[in-house]
């Protein structure tokens, strides 16, 4: 009670603050460049996000040209990429940077910052009714530090020696010695700049959302009314916190290794016949350090996505959640378990087998939590209403795509059939379809579903429809038959597949993924146009126009910092209340009080408060007869 | 509102379509001619790679055993390409694919308005579109599925087929069972799942004379799909545990039977040793590298005496052997998939990996019926430039074939060696003594 009372004096000088705000004037700015107001904030990691990944798209375009033609020229290339495309054909160096680079971008820029940064800030002051971040300033700092961060990972394509290109990884030794490679003289430094800056930038935003999500919820909203987005978005954030500092510490010792002359992870090194005088230091150390953080990345990258889906399965299926409280807790336990399944990428790195071999006990834990999500989805489907919204459609893209990923999954946290398929194209097509892939569907899925709540427009749905099908058929074609080629032994990162003799019948196979790639990438070129023409020219949205129950869509189209005019509404209901029987509409936001919706009221929906259940029970005997009626009807 | 839209998209689609003919700035018939001509020389693409292949084949095939990648004759190569062709063609042709796309852009666009224009005029007659839509989406998941579970079949049973071989190892043999066993129980899931993602996806496809069912949760059902998939990876759990162990955890006794080789990566090649009569390997230390000694192998320990350097991995038929896995410079992983065997080369950190070899070289090439095959080293963890290349041939005989052939190998620390060694020693040493006395002076 009293924490409630504080929080209402809160919200009062915030709104009177936001009421002086008004007077002033905005400049340009303040309102688009360095602003302070979530929802622009939101739009600045979106728009970012969407140019990062078109870029990082770009690069595996470049890459699959070299893999679907290994001995064909491409002129144009030398046009544009001049000394690292002689001939037309892309050097080996020059390739390794590139799938590094791809790997680095979309990881981190577009799926963690394009992903969280967008949504988390739209949506947690917005579904928990905020006025805004907890902190809106460091908001504002989180989203120009990842920008630096892009535009130095950007840089290092202008250095003389080349991006880094170590694998997204940069496993020392080979990201310590510019000696081994190009790639890890100047680009390797400014990509540990970069990424040095992205974690501060992505820390800042999880303190912010993790306090905001505690703090600022309106009255009524304890945290089992959060929709499951708001849940996903807290305990990503709490993973972010918890293991992205992690990395930092990692990075710092590569930079001391690199340019200090230490030996945290150097050691008996002889390269190109000079013996270098580092001694005691180990390889494995960094990758201790760096699955600390990646493997909780994956979930990072995964959590959000699925936290956006659950809340778009549900409105569009026209159903509650199934199993709301088992979704919430397989998050959680997805949460926890992240922590202690990092030995998996690490199985014959040579780190003691017994340890592998709890690391895969662990690993295969986190399946369980996973399933349950999976038959959740498709309970809630059932018996279902659907609309197939484009958004839809890329939820349950995510869906299957989470299932295969996942299932492959099996395969590799299994330590034993790990020997054979560590570092093979069995992997690639695994991580691609569980966070690649569906990571991606869930962010594309938010954006077409939060895009009215955004600029105030709707997007065109049938360019949708077909950006949907043209993407999910790309996918599945890029990535199905890459663990064909993994189970023969195909390692990943390899430049051609013509030095061996058993790769070569694979050749045509990688031709074929070579168009579904570029087939699939031209096929965002519908998603890009929809997004760009319709800011501008879209069909003007109505306010809750896809008839859902959070709080979002009970604010007015037309943005205004501090989102509700006047008070902001109360909550008095979860946000899965769809087609609940007796009630008139398929929805009731969360917003409508149990006493305007008699008629659909269930026993447990009181929570035990005795008051409440008596005075239904004399609604319900004096109405009985009409409710009877409208159960027959 | 909406004809300016209209008019917009039009005028865009056009200024486009003639930016892309001025580009080409040729005669509409020289073009088609010219497409017919590359498509044709596309499809041929791969025939010439092959044959482009087999040309740097050839460049590097004498290496090919001591596995040596020369970049300088990639790079040559690559330079022979560079001064005699004339790229316009190629250009033209990229330039060909851009106005192809724009075309199917402009035709996605023209289907857009036919359908918009279409849509509007049913409107006006109080036709209701919406849920026509709903049913494309509903059928397609349908079409998808089927073809989908088609396409699954095709490539289990055409890619599947070429991507299964034969473990000829011993442990590889229970890899293989423990995948199986994996793969049919996943499949199953990923086939039920699907079916029943799409399958609901199409039967309960909006409509707005029904309302959704109201339907919450159900402990039980929650429980027994908690329950279910915990025992099955359980199961699978204990079963890999069991796997692994058995391969990792080799006891004592059976190490000091097995074999010992050292395999040493660097960029990007790698170093094998024999360890010799007392199938014990001699200490290394990388201090000692030098030209002549590459691996630096320490002779003051008497063990490394009798060890031998050769230039291909040949181990003997049915009988356990133990890599030692090293790095000279960066992480490298030593990958021999038809043995199921990989363990990472680290520098500063010793690995190893124990294994039997089930069938000879010569048996494998019967069973496949292919006479050039060979068994083959590969480097799976990312090293550089020449990653993609960094191979070694393995040899498997029969056991007396292989004692012929160790046999045959020379010791590495001849008269020759000991000679240079000295004098390499003497030289480093009176430089060691010139850098102590520059030190004392400039103190």
């Amino acid at each position: 009670m009293a924490s409630t009372a504080i929080h209402d004096t809160a919200v009062l000088t915030h709104h009177d603050h936001g009421h002086e705000h008004g007077h002033h004037k905005e400049t340009f700015i303040t309102k688009y460049i360095f602003s302070q107001d979530h929802k622009m904030i939101a739009k600045q990691f979106l728009i970012t996000g969407i140019i990062m990944a078109v870029i990082a798209m770009f690069l595996s375009v470049l890459f699959r040209l070299q893999l679907g033609w290994p001995d064909k020229n491409f002129p144009i290339l030398e046009t544009f990429l001049g000394k690292w495309a002689e001939g037309g054909r892309i050097r080996p160096d020059f390739y390794l940077a590139l799938v590094t680079i791809h790997g680095t971008m979309m990881v981190f820029f577009v799926l963690t910052a394009g992903l969280s940064g967008t949504f988390s800030n739209l949506l947690i002051p917005l579904q928990l009714g905020a006025r805004d971040m907890a902190s809106p300033f460091l908001n504002m700092l989180s989203y120009w530090f990842f920008f630096t961060a892009c535009m130095i990972m950007m840089g290092s394509f202008f250095v003389q020696t080349g991006p880094a290109s170590a694998g997204w990884t940069i496993y020392p030794p080979l990201s310590a010695i510019p000696k081994a490679i190009p790639g890890s003289g100047l680009g390797m430094t400014l990509w540990l700049i970069s990424m040095i800056l992205f974690v501060a930038s992505s820390l800042m935003g999880a303190l912010n959302y993790i306090s905001t999500v505690l703090n600022m919820r309106t009255k009524g909203m304890d945290m089992w009314r959060m929709p499951l987005t708001i849940w996903a978005f807290f305990l990503t954030a709490i993973l972010g916190v918890l293991s992205f500092p992690v990395l930092v510490s990692g990075v710092v010792l590569l930079i001391f290794d690199r340019s200090f002359g230490t030996s945290f992870y150097l050691s008996d090194i002889v390269v190109q016949g000079e013996v270098l005088p580092n001694q005691g230091g180990s390889p494995i150390l960094w990758q201790h350090l760096f699955w600390f953080l990646g493997h909780p990345e994956v979930y990072i990258v995964i959590m959000p996505a699925l936290g956006i889906t659950s809340e778009v399965i549900a409105t569009n299926s026209r159903k509650p959640i199934f199993g709301y409280h088992a979704m919430v807790y397989s998050l959680i336990g997805i949460t926890i378990l992240s922590f202690i399944v990092w030995g998996h990428h690490m199985f014959i790195t040579g780190m003691n087998p017994f340890l592998g071999g709890v690391f895969m006990i662990t690993t295969l834990i986190i399946a369980v939590p996973s399933a349950v999500k999976t038959f959740n989805y498709l309970a809630t489907l059932w018996r279902g209403n659907i609309r197939f919204t484009p958004a839809m459609l890329f939820a349950i893209g995510l869906v299957s795509f989470f299932i295969s990923g996942g299932l492959t999954g099996i395969f590799l946290g299994n330590a034993a059939l790990d020997i054979n398929l560590h570092d093979t194209y069995f992997v690639v097509a695994h991580f691609h379809l569980v966070m690649g892939s569906a990571a991606i569907f869930g962010m594309l899925c938010g954006v077409y579903h939060w895009f009215p709540k955004m600029f105030g427009r709707l997007m065109d749905e049938k360019l949708g429809y077909l950006h949907f099908w043209l993407t999910f058929i790309g996918a599945y074609l890029v990535f199905f038959p890459m663990h064909f080629m993994g189970l023969d032994g195909v390692p990943r990162r390899y430049y051609a597949f013509t030095e061996f003799e058993f790769m070569k019948e694979w050749l045509t196979v990688n031709t074929f993924i070579s168009w579904a790639a570029i087939i699939s990438a031209l096929a965002q070129v519908a998603f890009l146009w929809n997004f760009f023409y319709s800011i501008f020219y879209g069909k003007k949205s109505s306010q809750n126009p896809w008839e859902s129950n959070t709080m979002e869509w009970t604010a007015p189209v037309e943005h205004l910092h501090g989102n509700w005019p006047g008070e902001i509404p109360t909550v008095y209901r979860w946000p899965y209340d769809y087609s609940k029987p007796g009630h008139d509409d398929d929805f009731i936001p969360q917003t409508v009080p149990f006493s305007q919706t008699m008629s659909s009221n269930l026993p447990h929906d009181f929570e035990g408060n005795a008051e409440s259940e008596r005075i239904q029970q004399e609604w319900d005997s004096k109405y009985a007869a009409d409710k009877v009626e409208q159960g027959i009807n | 509102m909406r004809l300016k839209k209209y008019l917009n998209i039009r005028w865009i689609a056009s200024i486009m379509v003639m930016c892309a003919l001025l580009v080409n700035a040729i005669p509409l018939s020289a073009q088609l001619a010219d497409t017919s001509s590359t498509t044709a020389s596309s499809s041929a693409g791969v025939n010439e790679g092959a044959a482009d292949s087999s040309a740097l084949k050839s460049a590097s095939s004498e290496p090919l055993i001591s596995t040596v990648v020369d970049t300088a004759a990639s790079a040559k190569l690559i330079a022979d390409f560079k001064p005699e062709k004339d790229f316009g063609p190629l250009y033209k042709s990229a330039s060909y694919y851009v106005l192809l796309f724009f075309l199917v852009c402009v035709f996605i666009a023209i289907i857009g308005k036919v359908l918009r224009v279409y849509e509007l005029s049913g409107e006006l007659q109080g036709k209701k579109t919406k849920s026509y839509w709903q049913n494309v989406q509903g059928i397609l998941f349908i079409v998808v599925l089927i073809a989908g579970l088609y396409g699954v079949y095709w490539s289990y049973t055409v890619q599947g087929a070429m991507s299964m071989t034969i473990a000829a190892s011993e442990h590889g043999e229970k890899i293989d069972t423990m995948f199986y066993v994996t793969l049919v129980i996943t499949t199953i899931v990923f086939i039920l799942t699907h079916i029943l993602l799409f399958g609901f996806s199409f039967k309960y496809r909006g409509s707005d004379t029904r309302k959704a069912y109201f339907y919450p949760h159900n402990n039980a059902v929650e429980r027994l799909w908690t329950i279910i998939p915990a025992i099955t990876l359980t199961v699978l759990v204990v079963f890999g545990f069991i796997t692994w162990r058995s391969i990792t955890n080799v006891p004592k006794e059976e190490q000091d039977k097995a074999l010992k080789v050292e395999v040493v990566g660097e960029q990007f090649k790698w170093n094998i040793r024999y360890s010799g009569t007392d199938n014990i390997i001699g200490k290394r230390n990388f201090t000692l590298i030098t030209p002549t000694n590459g691996l630096g192998i320490d002779y003051k320990d008497p063990k490394s005496w009798d060890d031998k350097l050769a230039g291909e991995i040949v181990l003997p038929v049915n009988k356990p052997v133990r890599v030692a896995v090293g790095s000279k410079d960066i992480l490298h992983s030593f990958y021999i998939p038809d043995f199921r065997v990989q363990i990472n080369a680290v520098p500063g950190m010793p690995t190893s990996f124990q294994f039997t070899p089930k069938y000879t070289t010569q048996q494998m090439r019967d069973k496949l019926n292919d006479p050039t095959f060979n068994y083959l080293l590969l480097c799976a963890k990312i090293c550089g430039a020449g990653h993609y290349n960094m191979q070694a041939k393995v040899t498997v005989l029969s056991e007396d074939e292989y004692k012929a052939w160790e046999a045959k190998l020379p010791l590495f620390y001849n008269d020759d060696v000991k000679k240079q060694l000295q004098v390499a020693q003497q030289k480093m040493s009176s430089e060691n003594n010139k850098v102590t006395l520059i030190t004392k002076n400039n103190r």
